[in-house]
């Protein structure tokens, strides 16, 4: 029998960005709000204090801050006739674990999608028409356009004091900056960082290839800064421990540093940590959450009743919740019909490293928005008909660090152990640099997460169950990308260079860690038979449920999502504090 | 008083000159008395073939020592996975929670077979797939080469070696991946803090130029630094120095 709890005005369910920010902004109403977050407390100090925090083993190989599988996992198979397996130790992706989540331990690297991004299928369908879609593609608009969403950018960049420089600023191109990018009504609050050496380098390269380069853009503070909430930010250090683990001097634009300790004052916000919530609770007409039950650390069942319902969680694990509850009819890939756990995407990387011996990068010197990018290949540069396929990259060099286990990069043809590793980690450690692809990842029918029939988590439930594989298109873009930066690391005249992409025959290893970048499963759009949630955030089905993060895209952006996960949760905080509040009911 | 150990680095001295001048102070500040005798950095530990290890029997013990120096050998440039003591290393982390899989799903069924892009999938931890890897290639040893793994001579201990490395031993389904866990935690001992008890000394960072703790690197993103070389060496967690 669960314990009830006193009623609150709204429950958060994760503490990450997008809880943090929800809950500061709906604390502004004077509701009373309780978070719950299923790990630890985390702050600053003590968890990532300075050097206890630099230990690779403990953070890059142990993943300290990552959920543990053990505790919550899902299984993955490549085909609807293939059977899943659990992902039992972590590798390709690593989901965070405690307060600020993976904000916690993302390098910082922040974007603007581009505007065809928005609206990716009428971008395609009315520029190269409607027959260059592949079979079984399932690419959809997002139901919210840049022009909407242009002011939440903004703020969410003044919120984590994004460094930058500005390529389109109110439609005007802008030197230095990305001339390629969506225009913008404000520059970055603070300028770009120095840029160490490798970057510097491929600046010069790109530019004498006539590509555009510009500084990559981020929460890595350059300078001191202060932003909205009263949270300060210090000059980042270039200390090289930066994506996997915290960071010791506040440079970094994490939930701690931006919004927590500002939230924390608020009398009328509670964080309750080791509260790992089991389903959202429906009333008997299923229109409705009551609340949420969880469990917490020792092992006690709690009912907490609320009105309104916000998921923040991982994606994978609000779509999980989601499916746990109920909530929307799950998808069919069979049938294409259904919402809960459609167009499940990644991101499509690859690079090719380059080695100069005479070169003294001092990758250590790192941090994890060094580099400088280009977006010449990016999804508006290209012409889909001509090439063959749907997607953009973006393509960057920067040294985010030199942690001599995980960064070991060594030429083609090096032995991977004895003597001629031992020598050649000698001859080359700080002696290369990567040309990096980050490209879009598009949605396919049968790309989609449901539950599993046969592995259950800790407390009896269902794992979550992901069916992915690469699908030709995408490999098509990322062999596209690697003619581009083979031509990029050509024109740096090293003395040797090895690639590593996708190619036809690849398919998708959950071993090699690849991005953190898993999106998708609650699309957000304008039609409830192809989407989630509406184009506010808000379950279709269960109107006081709304869904933040990720999970929301309908098919992977070029770039990494924080950015417009940042956008889109200062959108649905303005659709609830302007409207929801004031008359709750579906807003659509 | 003694110096701060990196005031002789600064203003780039060539090493051998900062060595030098390092000695001479760690030196004086012996004489000096009890409370700096501690600076000198702990005594020389034991021998690795005296120690008692937490989880590896004897056998087992000399036959990781030996594999651990095939893996990462003496000769040549920078140390060897011996001198900077792996084996150690991997012997801790066989009983903490790498060892025990503790963080891991470790539920059933298991289907150690499934294609390897599906990840791991044994129902063994990795302690259990060392002690069982281990004496599985020291039996393939006897079947293959006559001998036990230790009793080969040199160039037939590489092959076996390589043998394993190409996971070309008959390893049963649920080991496959013994020879990625052996060389990963070997690489692991050798370049990680040596607070996890391998790169003793820090003589691999030493080796191939990694700082370690040094924390602030702003400076060194100035364009006019961008050939020289980092002058200062290693600061582990623990702060020692090297």
């Amino acid at each position: 029998m669960a314990t009830e709890m006193p009623k609150k005005d709204v429950v958060i369910v994760g503490l990450g960005w997008t809880g943090s920010i929800l809950a500061m902004e709906l604390s502004k109403e004077g509701l009373d709000i309780v978070a719950l977050e299923r790990g630890p407390m985390r702050r600053t100090v003590p968890d990532w204090q300075y050097p206890i925090n630099t230990d690779e083993l403990t953070h890059a190989h142990h993943f300290e801050l990552m959920q543990r599988p053990r505790h919550s996992t899902l299984t993955m198979r490549h085909g609807l006739d293939d059977t899943a397996l659990p992902y039992r130790k972590l590798g390709s992706f690593l989901p965070g674990h405690g307060v600020g989540g993976a904000g916690v331990h993302w390098n910082g690297q922040n974007w603007r999608p581009q505007v065809a991004e928005f609206r990716l299928k009428s971008y395609v369908t009315e520029t190269f028409g409607a027959d260059v879609i592949p079979e079984k593609m399932q690419i959809q608009d997002w139901g919210v356009e840049y022009d909407e969403l242009e002011p939440y950018f903004d703020r969410w960049e003044r919120l984590i004091g994004c460094t930058g420089i500005a390529g389109n600023l109110n439609g005007t191109i802008q030197p230095g900056g990305n001339p390629f990018e969506a225009p913008r009504s404000a520059d970055y609050p603070l300028p770009p960082l120095p840029e160490g050496a490798a970057a510097r380098f491929f600046r010069d390269t790109a530019e004498a290839m006539g590509l555009h380069p510009f500084p990559r853009p981020g929460g890595n503070a350059s300078r001191a800064y202060v932003n909205e909430y009263g949270m300060q930010l210090g000059p980042c250090t270039y200390c090289g421990f930066c994506e996997w683990y915290g960071c010791y001097n506040y440079s970094k634009a994490t939930p701690q540093t931006c919004v927590l300790d500002a939230l924390y004052q608020q009398p009328n916000f509670e964080v309750r940590t080791g509260a790992d919530v089991m389903r959202v609770e429906l009333a008997s007409d299923g229109k409705t959450a009551t609340g949420v039950t969880y469990v917490t650390d020792d092992m006690q069942e709690v009912f907490q009743p609320a009105d309104l319902v916000l998921i923040c969680a991982f994606p994978l694990h609000s779509t999980h919740l989601m499916l746990l509850s109920g909530i929307g009819k799950p998808y069919d890939p069979r049938t294409g019909e259904g919402v809960t756990g459609r167009n499940y995407a990644y991101q499509m990387m690859g690079s090719t490293s380059a080695y100069f011996a005479d070169a003294e990068f001092k990758p250590f010197v790192g941090a994890g928005i060094d580099g400088y990018s280009v977006l010449d290949y990016g999804v508006e540069q290209i012409d889909f008909a001509k090439e063959g396929f749907i997607g953009g990259s973006y393509i960057s060099v920067g040294h985010t660090n030199g942690q001599p286990i995980r960064s070991m990069s060594l030429p083609e043809g090096t032995p991977n152990w004895g003597a001629g590793w031992k020598k050649a980690i000698g001859d080359w450690y700080g002696k290369s640099l990567s040309v990096s692809s980050h490209g879009s990842n598009m949605a396919y029918r049968d790309c989609y997460l449901d539950l599993d029939p046969t592995y259950r988590d800790p407390y009896g439930r269902p794992l979550l169950r992901m069916t992915f594989d690469w699908k030709q298109n995408d490999i098509r873009m990322t062999q596209f990308m690697k003619k581009q930066t083979e031509a990029m690391a050509k024109a740096m005249q090293p003395d040797s260079f090895k690639s590593s992409y996708k190619d036809a025959d690849s398919h998708y290893d959950i071993r090699p860690y690849q991005t953190t970048h898993n999106v998708g499963g609650l699309p957000m759009g304008n039609d409830p038979a192809t989407s989630a949630v509406n184009r506010y955030l808000q379950s279709w089905d269960v109107h006081n449920v709304f869904v933040s993060g990720a999970s929301a895209f309908p098919q992977n952006i070029q770039f990494n999502p924080t950015g417009a996960v940042g956008a889109l949760t200062y959108w649905m905080a303005d659709a609830l504090r302007s409207d929801y509040l004031k008359n709750p009911r579906p807003l659509m | 008083m003694r110096p701060h150990p990196d005031s002789p680095k600064l203003g780039l001295l060539d090493r051998r000159g900062f060595l030098g001048a390092a000695l001479g102070g760690t030196a004086i500040a012996g004489i000096a008395g009890g409370a700096a005798a501690q600076q000198e950095g702990p005594p020389e530990p034991l021998p690795l073939d005296q120690l008692t290890p937490e989880f590896f029997t004897p056998a087992e013990w000399v036959m990781l020592i030996a594999l651990c120096d095939v893996l990462i050998p003496a000769d040549g440039d920078g140390p060897g996975a011996l001198e900077t003591r792996v084996p150690v290393f991997i012997d801790r982390q066989m009983v903490g929670h790498y060892g025990r899989a503790e963080r891991w799903y470790m539920e059933g069924p298991h289907d150690p077979d499934a294609s390897p892009l599906k990840g791991f999938q044994s129902p063994l931890t990795p302690a259990e797939i060392y002690r069982a890897g281990l004496a599985h290639f020291q039996d393939w040893c006897g079947r293959t080469h006559g001998a036990g793994f230790t009793d080969l001579d040199a160039d037939t201990r590489l092959a076996a070696v390589g043998a394993l490395m190409d996971n070309d031993v008959d390893l049963p389904a649920e080991l496959r991946d013994f020879p990625d866990f052996l060389l990963l935690n070997v690489k692991q001992g050798y370049l990680s803090d040596p607070r996890h008890g391998g790169n003793h000394g820090m003589a691999a960072w030493s080796y191939i130029g990694f700082p370690g703790a040094r924390a602030n690197f702003l400076s060194w993103t100035h364009p006019d630094r961008d050939n020289v070389p980092y002058p200062l060496g290693p600061v582990s967690i623990n702060g020692e120095r090297a």
